[in-house]
């Protein structure tokens, strides 16, 4: 007998203690991603909420050209655009009830905006006036999260507070493909399922973190996969069908609101404009790539379907791009306007109430600030 | 009038003590760390907690540094007041990103709207035999980051009413726990508790004439005890207990200093770029001309913490006290 033949016969039996937690199949993602336009689920849904979507979809894109031109005209110090996911941004926003909170990652302004965020707060951190514009306890929007994937714990812990207070509220987390690379993302899913917190992650797949494609950010079959290690279940779904996000997110939120313990979705999406308007987008992608995304546009799957239905015609059309133009006018007369900063904001909000060393530092730049005023007699900048 | 059963009481029964008055009193107080439940933490500072409080308020989380206090941020987001224990020193790094970018600045991102009141408890210090990334100093870190209140307590008392005062803090707060004294001891009535000690002020241990040592947490016994030796060689030594790094208090420092014309910072983290360099300096800035000599630093060798077996060639003692103490008979050179 050779040595791993006689290995081979070596069965060691389980440990006594062993058996499987959790049954992993339910947990599974399906093979593909879910849809609902263009099959037959489409004619279950409500004709309202789609054509809602629809205007938001439409909104949520002239936002996105607007936010960008804002940068060309050095409006915004930068933008990243979400044109091409707007369908994850909108449909997320709206499965959430009003008592439930949005944690975003930087590129969710549309999400924010979807919830009640007036627009302008919304890029207030992105033009550089203040880090946050918006008071997160209005429309429970969480501040943008720049480092990623750190807004996901928060989540969590948010949700479960909510628990242990007896609130049925949810917490949404987003997070995009590159984040579920971060160790705070691991320990976030790992919180969640080990708490049940009512907690949704959706993770907007759009192909890159940057310039790395998702081949080289993960060996996983898919990033809903990433959910069975954890315990909880993992769903895919069509980014780009707005209806479908929406019925998958409304489904889990539904789920974690019953105690029935978070969800990991992905949605496979694409970022139709560069990482951001700094980014070279064709250092590290062609162009017909871009142009079959194209053709799974979110906003024109969903005008499909509307006008299929006979729920959408050319007027229907022409309000909702009204709407969204006055949305843009109103943003772009607003963003126009130079900020009014007040310097004494630099020391007001470290602690509540300035450390000594604070207040000397804050007489220091009054004093500054006076003799500037006196030079030039002008207006304190 | 009521006789009070003073005994002694160790720091650690303090600490545990302080937790669990505020978690009576407040119910949106919640401890949450790795083994803090049913074994009461490492170093037993929240024994009984789970056990009085439920596993709801003292909770024994996932093995996950940032994933702790992550999630803090988020309870504290939704109006609870976590008290977080971070296991070791060393072991608090991996939460670094969400102390710096999340803890330390949500006040500040969110002009004053979102305010996290989080108490991270983090012993700290050598002294104690531990091995390797169990000993590390670490409150620099701390100090350099904006938005944090740091503050370590030297004695019983102190351990009571400053983490009274953090948990009560609408700021977040890093306690360190110097752990070579969690087993000091002080005569003290657990049942009447010593008074919340408000965070930020520096308190002068013993009053002296000749020279101020500077210092806080783990080596405040120490300088006392140098103090007392001094005595022999006829210095009449002060020692001021700094109790909070940040805020700073400026004034008790400098009006010793100012009585006593010379001083030396002692502290067990490494000398450069350490904390003593930022107290010599603003000790400078305020006392030049009551000073009689350059204000001198007793620190711990930059080098990465010792083992057990060098860590008492490592760590500030008497002697390298009373050297210093001796180097202020500053004369310049000609
Ligand atoms: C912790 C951290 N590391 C690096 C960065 C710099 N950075 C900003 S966006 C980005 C790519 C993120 O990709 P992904 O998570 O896929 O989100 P997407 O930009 O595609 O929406 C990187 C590396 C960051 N913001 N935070």
């Amino acid at each position: 007998m050779t040595v791993m033949e006689q290995r081979g016969a070596y069965r060691p039996s389980p440990p006594p203690a062993w058996q499987p937690r959790t049954d992993p199949a339910p947990l599974l993602p399906d093979a593909e991603p879910y849809r609902v336009l263009g099959t037959e689920a489409a004619a279950k849904a409500d004709p309202d909420l789609l054509r809602r979507l629809y205007a938001e979809l439409v909104r949520g894109r002239r936002y996105n050209a607007q936010a960008t031109a804002l940068t060309k005209q050095g409006r915004l110090a930068v933008y990243p655009s979400s044109t091409g996911q707007e369908a994850c941004e909108v449909a997320a926003a709206l499965a959430l009830e009003e008592r439930d909170w949005l944690f975003p990652s930087y590129r969710d302004t549309l999400a924010a905006v979807a919830r009640g965020v007036d627009p302008v707060e919304a890029l207030t951190l992105l033009r550089g006036d203040w880090h946050t514009g918006y008071d997160p306890y209005e429309h429970r929007v969480a501040p943008l999260s720049t480092p990623l994937a750190t807004q996901l714990p928060h989540a969590v812990g948010l949700a479960h507070a909510a628990r242990i207070k007896g609130d049925d509220v949810v917490a949404l987390a987003m997070v995009g493909d590159g984040g579920t690379s971060e160790g705070d993302f691991h320990e976030a899913l790992n919180f969640a399922a080990v708490w049940q917190a009512p907690v949704v992650f959706l993770v907007q797949n759009n192909g890159f973190a940057i310039s790395v494609p998702l081949a080289k950010q993960t060996a996983a079959p898919s990033l809903a996969h990433k959910a069975v290690g954890y315990g909880m279940p993992g769903r895919l779904v069509d980014g780009n069908d707005a209806a479908a996000v929406h019925e998958v997110l409304g489904e889990a939120v539904r789920r974690a609101r019953e105690g029935g313990g978070p969800t990991l979705i992905e949605a496979v999406t694409y970022r139709i404009d560069a990482h951001t308007n700094a980014d070279d987008a064709t250092r590290y992608r062609g162009d017909a790539e871009v142009e079959a995304w194209r053709d799974h546009d979110p906003i024109a799957l969903l005008d499909r379907e509307l006008t299929a239905r006979g729920l959408l015609d050319e007027a229907g059309r022409e309000a909702a791009r009204d709407a969204a133009e006055a949305m843009a006018a109103d943003l772009r007369e607003r963003m126009n306007q130079d900020a009014v900063l007040d310097p004494a904001d630099l020391f007001a909000h470290v602690y509540a109430e300035p450390t000594p060393q604070l207040r000397e530092q804050h007489a220091q730049l009054r004093a500054e600030l006076d003799a500037e005023h006196d030079t030039h007699g002008g207006a304190h900048r | 009038m009521t006789t009070v059963a003073v005994k002694p009481a160790t720091m650690a029964q303090a600490l545990t003590r302080a937790m669990r008055d505020a978690m009576a009193a407040d119910p949106s107080v919640h401890v949450m760390g790795e083994d803090v439940g049913t074994l009461g933490g490492v170093f037993r500072v929240t024994d009984g907690l789970a056990e009085e409080f439920g596993e709801d308020r003292c909770t024994d989380t996932p093995l996950a540094e940032a994933g702790i206090l992550g999630t803090a941020v988020g309870m504290a987001m939704y109006g609870l007041r976590p008290v977080v224990e971070m296991q070791f020193d060393a072991f608090a790094y991996p939460a670094f990103e969400q102390l710096v970018s999340h803890v330390a600045k949500m006040r500040n991102r969110t002009r004053g709207r979102m305010p996290l009141p989080i108490t991270i408890r983090v012993p700290y210090g050598g002294g104690i035999g531990g091995v390797e990334h169990h000993s590390d100093s670490s409150e620099v870190y701390y100090m350099a980051t904006p938005g944090l209140h740091v503050v370590t307590p030297a004695t019983v008392a102190d351990a009571y009413g400053l983490l009274r005062a953090s948990i009560a803090s609408d700021d977040p707060v890093v306690f360190l726990e110097p752990k070579r004294l969690y087993w000091s001891k002080a005569d003290w009535n657990p049942e009447e508790p010593q008074s919340v000690e408000p965070i930020g002020r520096a308190v002068v241990r013993r009053s002296g004439r000749s020279a101020t040592l500077i210092t806080y947490g783990p080596s405040v016994p120490v300088c006392l005890e140098a103090a007392e030796a001094a005595r022999e060689e006829g210095w009449d030594l002060e020692v001021v207990d700094l109790r909070s790094l940040v805020p700073f208090d400026d004034e008790t420092v400098a009006a010793s200093v100012r009585r006593t014309g010379r001083a030396v910072v002692v502290h067990e983290s490494g000398g450069f770029g350490g904390p003593g360099g930022e107290i010599a300096a603003r000790v400078t800035e305020r006392c030049f001309h009551h000073l009689e000599a350059p204000v001198l630093r007793v620190a711990g060798f930059d080098i990465p913490y010792p083992p057990p077996m060098l860590e008492r060639h490592h760590l500030p003692g008497v002697d390298r006290i009373l050297d210093a103490v001796g180097r202020l008979q500053w004369e310049a050179e000609s």
